[in-house]
């Protein structure tokens, strides 16, 4: 193999056992204890809770938990212990989600009083400077897409989808087609949002398989797609196989040839920064993941930033507000000015940490850094490719030989069948050496998958390290499969066998009082 | 406490061991042991039974005597009940019903049996839909989606029912082939009926997407569609499968699971039709009146000829291809990992003239195309 032993061998993982802070409360305990009302402020302002509407009220109080501030710290630093996260281990298991390095100074910028003691309800005046950083992302982001205008209103991806649906449906409106076009065709690897905005928005949806073989989405079954009832395709390239569709402008040439739109899912576009562009594809619309490519970390990272971009005659449908810059007076402004737009679909006017951060990574990189960016997470990809290709029991269905875009996503299929061993004893046991792996999110035509997308971040030791983590496990599981099968053992939970309390409506406890109301004790159902 | 039954077909798999493409029927098993065939699903059925040592005081094992369960139990040192029921010589499929009935009428929670194809087919004729079964793989043919992936799988579902896991049971298909179509090298696999099995993710030998369990929720979505979109003045011939069962449960029928019915503007104007009656019916209807709804039978996925063979080149031709409506789950079409739809009509000109791309119903507005080839 060559791979180089990892370091973290005698990682364990810290496990408090820590309980549900609703059972650490202790009735009257309290963080903060607010000062009586002064009697000469309660002379002149009354008792304000009186001034209250009844309906707006409580009868009761809220079910809180009581305790003090010391003890919330420790609960809190403990959860944090019992985790994994990018800056903790080598992430790229999370494939599709591109977790990357996210340079620490601009989080200095987000967190400077210059930005963080903004309001959004400021006068445009007095906010000239987050205004100029917004209108100065939009420029790059055009420039790296090719379309004519950037909508920052989606908070996320799944929300950039809902905001391109809904001008895909306007547009379908504004120009008398609504009862004939009334189909958005989209490919299985794409997002599964795509399918469900598209229903929410009226639309019926064709979903395209994969050639078996290529990898790539069948062009045969797509050309019996199209049709005049075609009002639009939602499509990603390369999609989370990380196989580059050479063929995308027939795709789209065929789309258009029927009167319909193109919609770009950039999403993933760590691998074609500066390669490849919407434009020249022919799409009409694309949407970016700020908070996956541009530097704001994903997966439950915090905030996100799905920006929307249009060709020219599709701007007046973009969602409002966006920032327009007026030369004569030298200002910049919130601009509603659109006939056609959506409205709104978010509050105020963008996610301004992720743009800030976006911004302050593409300046720091520049032209030929995003270049740079492309080509090492590509080159890492294919890297990672080889090495686990060369192991046994793993698989890389689809484009035999091809070298792939920025990620892959692999099988553990042929290790099941020879050791009896899947990919969730795997994910199971990986847990043991400090690292993480998913097995993405549907569909699951590939058995037993797992998704790793290296990005340009990781070195190529740490890459090795996770290598020979999972050449590792791979040996435990033709050797010795039950120390597979009975993981993890270092880590804060041990084995669970089966996910039933996600597949089982029944058993679904979101919130703390469904917990209480179906569980007693740890998890056991009431009668 | 768990009560678990057990039926060994002590035969099964002996014919695949001296290349003879299964057991069925008494001839081919003198001949399995005339080639010096030995039994080797009691070592399958141990594999799994080894592996329930450890949980051995939370269930109640219930099997039928000698070779058919009660050997291998005591071998494995696991306490047992034994069924009252003799055993003469050669064990057969007729002592694998009896055993199946038995257990079932003791209310067993799960009932193992360790077989192939053929025994699945006995399980199904006796008990069905009625019980909750899983099937330990030791047969030469495993067409069925009613088999763990192996022993080892086999136990691991069963340790986790035993241990209080909650599953939503669902059927699955028994598959079984033409044996002697088979020996001749030519696999024609039928669809004989449905089994109840755990609605486990993982394991099985037909690999399913998501969470199984939740299978019938994406059939009703389809059924959903279907219903909205019926044109009254058509008439659909409404194919066998729990998905084609769907359609006619939506619009207030029971369909007969493994027949072909006829519908007419929301009612059923045939049950359970014939070839001929098909016809009949058709003769009534102008071309491009007609439909033929079908769902993909079993893992490999086969459109016509498996399990609707009622569905003749002769009824076919009248209404395809423009008449012919596919609906399939995703997970159905997913387990195909991109293996195309296949046909095998018993006439190769009309599967040749069929091959191509077809739209598939998948869910509420929810469509694919999808290649047919022969």
């Amino acid at each position: 193999m060559g791979t180089t032993a990892y370091d973290n061998n005698e990682f364990h993982q810290a496990r408090w056992n820590e309980p549900v802070i609703y059972e650490l409360s202790t009735p009257g305990e309290r963080g903060i204890f607010l000062p009586e009302v002064e009697p000469e402020i309660e002379d002149l302002a009354g008792n304000v809770l009186d001034e209250l509407p009844a309906g707006m009220c409580r009868s009761k109080s809220p079910e809180l938990p009581e305790m003090s501030q010391m003890r919330a710290l420790k609960h809190y630093l403990r959860l944090s212990q019992e985790n994994l996260g990018a800056d903790f281990n080598v992430d790229i298991g999370q494939g599709t989600c591109t977790m990357k390095y996210s340079p620490k100074v601009n989080e200095l910028f987000v967190r400077s009083p210059k930005i963080a003691d903004l309001h959004p309800l400021q006068d445009e005046s007095t906010l000239q400077g987050v205004l100029e950083i917004m209108y100065k992302t939009e420029q790059f982001l055009k420039s790296i897409s090719g379309m004519d205008r950037i909508s920052f209103q989606p908070g996320a991806g799944s929300h950039a989808i809902l905001a391109i649906v809904s001008i895909i449906r306007a547009w379908v409106d504004a120009n008398g087609l609504t009862d004939t076009k009334d189909e958005i065709i989209t490919t299985i690897f794409s997002h599964p949002s795509n399918c469900a905005v598209a229903k929410l928005k009226g639309f019926k949806v064709v979903n395209i398989y994969a050639d078996p073989v290529t990898g790539r989405p069948d062009f045969e079954a797509f050309k019996a797609a199209v049709s005049e009832r075609t009002a639009a395709l939602l499509i990603t390239n390369p999609e989370d196989v990380g196989i580059y569709n050479e063929r995308i402008q027939d795709f789209t040439d065929l789309v258009h040839a029927h009167g319909g739109l193109c919609s770009y899912d950039q999403a993933n576009a760590n691998g074609i920064l500066g390669v490849t562009r919407a434009k020249e594809a022919n799409f009409d619309l694309c949407f970016f993941n700020l908070h996956k490519t541009f530097s704001s970390p994903h997966g439950c990272g915090g905030p996100g930033s799905g920006v929307v971009g249009v060709r020219d005659r599709l701007i007046q449908y973009l969602p409002v507000p966006l920032v327009s810059f007026d030369e004569k007076t030298d200002h910049y402004y919130l601009d509603y000015n659109f006939s056609k737009t959506i409205g709104k679909i978010k509050d105020f006017y963008g996610v301004i940490p992720v743009i800030v951060r976006a911004y302050a990574w593409i300046m720091s990189l520049g032209a030929r850094g995003l270049l740079e960016v492309a080509r090492v997470s590509v080159l890492n990809n294919n890297y990672v490719l080889k090495k686990l290709l060369d192991m046994r029991g793993v698989t890389a269905p689809y484009a035999d030989r091809e070298t792939r875009i920025e990620q892959v996503r692999f099988s553990f299929q042929k290790l099941k069948e020879e050791t009896s061993c899947g990919f969730g004893d795997v994910q199971r046991r990986i847990c043991d050496f400090g690292c993480h792996i998913w097995n993405s999110h549907e569909p699951f035509i590939i058995p037993e998958p797992f998704t790793i997308e290296p990005t340009e971040s990781y070195s190529k030791k740490e890459l090795d390290e996770y290598l020979a983590v999972i050449e590792q496990i791979i040996e435990e599981a033709y050797t010795e499969p039950d120390i597979v099968k009975n993981a993890p053992y270092n880590s804060v939970v041990h084995h669970i066998a089966e996910h039933k309390y996600l597949d089982e409506p029944d058993l679904w406890a979101i919130t703390w009082r469904m917990y209480k109301k179906r569980y007693n004790d740890y998890f056991k159902k009431k009668a | 406490m768990f009560k678990l039954g057990l039926i060994i077909n002590p035969i099964a798999g002996m014919g695949g061991s001296v290349g003879l493409k299964g057991t069925d029927g008494k001839e081919t098993l003198g001949l399995a042991i005339q080639k010096g065939a030995i039994p080797s699903s009691p070592e399958r059925a141990a594999l799994a039974l080894n592996k329930l040592i450890k949980v051995s005081n939370q269930f109640k094992l219930i099997t039928c005597p000698g070779v058919m369960g009660e050997d291998i139990a005591r071998k494995c040192r696991l306490d047992c009940d034994i069924l009252s029921m003799a055993l003469e010589g050669n064990t057969n499929s007729k002592d694998t019903r009896n055993a199946a009935n038995l257990l079932f009428k003791q209310s067993v929670d799960l009932l193992l049996f360790v077989g192939g194809d053929g025994t699945a087919r006995d399980l199904a004729l006796v008990i069905g839909e009625k019980q909750l079964s899983l099937g330990v793989p030791a047969g030469v043919k495993i067409h069925s989606s009613v088999f763990a992936l192996s022993p080892l799988y086999a136990a691991e579902i069963t340790e986790s029912l035993i241990r209080g896991r909650k599953t939503r049971p669902r059927l699955a298909e028994v598959m079984d082939i033409d044996e002697e179509a088979f020996r001749a090298g030519e696999v024609r696999a039928r669809l004989f009926g449905y089994l109840q099995i755990p609605g486990v993710d993982r394991g099985l030998q037909v690999l399913k997407a998501g969470s199984s369990s939740l299978e019938i929720v994406k059939q009703q979505a389809i059924a959903s569609f279907f219903a909205e979109e019926m044109n009254p003045d058509l008439l659909y011939l409404i194919g066998p499968g729990t998905t084609t069962r769907e359609l006619l449960r939506k619009i207030g029928h029971e369909g007969s699971l493994l027949g072909i019915d006829a519908l007419k503007d929301g009612a059923i104007i045939g049950q359970d039709l014939n070839e001929s009656q098909c016809l009949e019916l058709l003769d009534k209807y102008n071309p491009g009146q007609a439909r033929i709804v079908v769902t993909p039978i079993g893992g490999q996925g086969f459109i016509f000829g498996r399990g609707n063979q009622q569905l003749s080149p002769r009824v076919i031709r009248r209404v395809a291809p423009d008449g012919i409506i596919i609906v399939s789950t995703p997970d159905k079409l997913q387990a195909l990992q991109g293996r195309p739809f296949r046909i095998d009509t018993g006439d190769p000109e009309l599967d040749f003239k069929l091959a191509g791309v077809y739209h598939v119903l998948t869910g509420y507005r929810e469509s694919t195309y999808y290649r047919i080839e022969n």
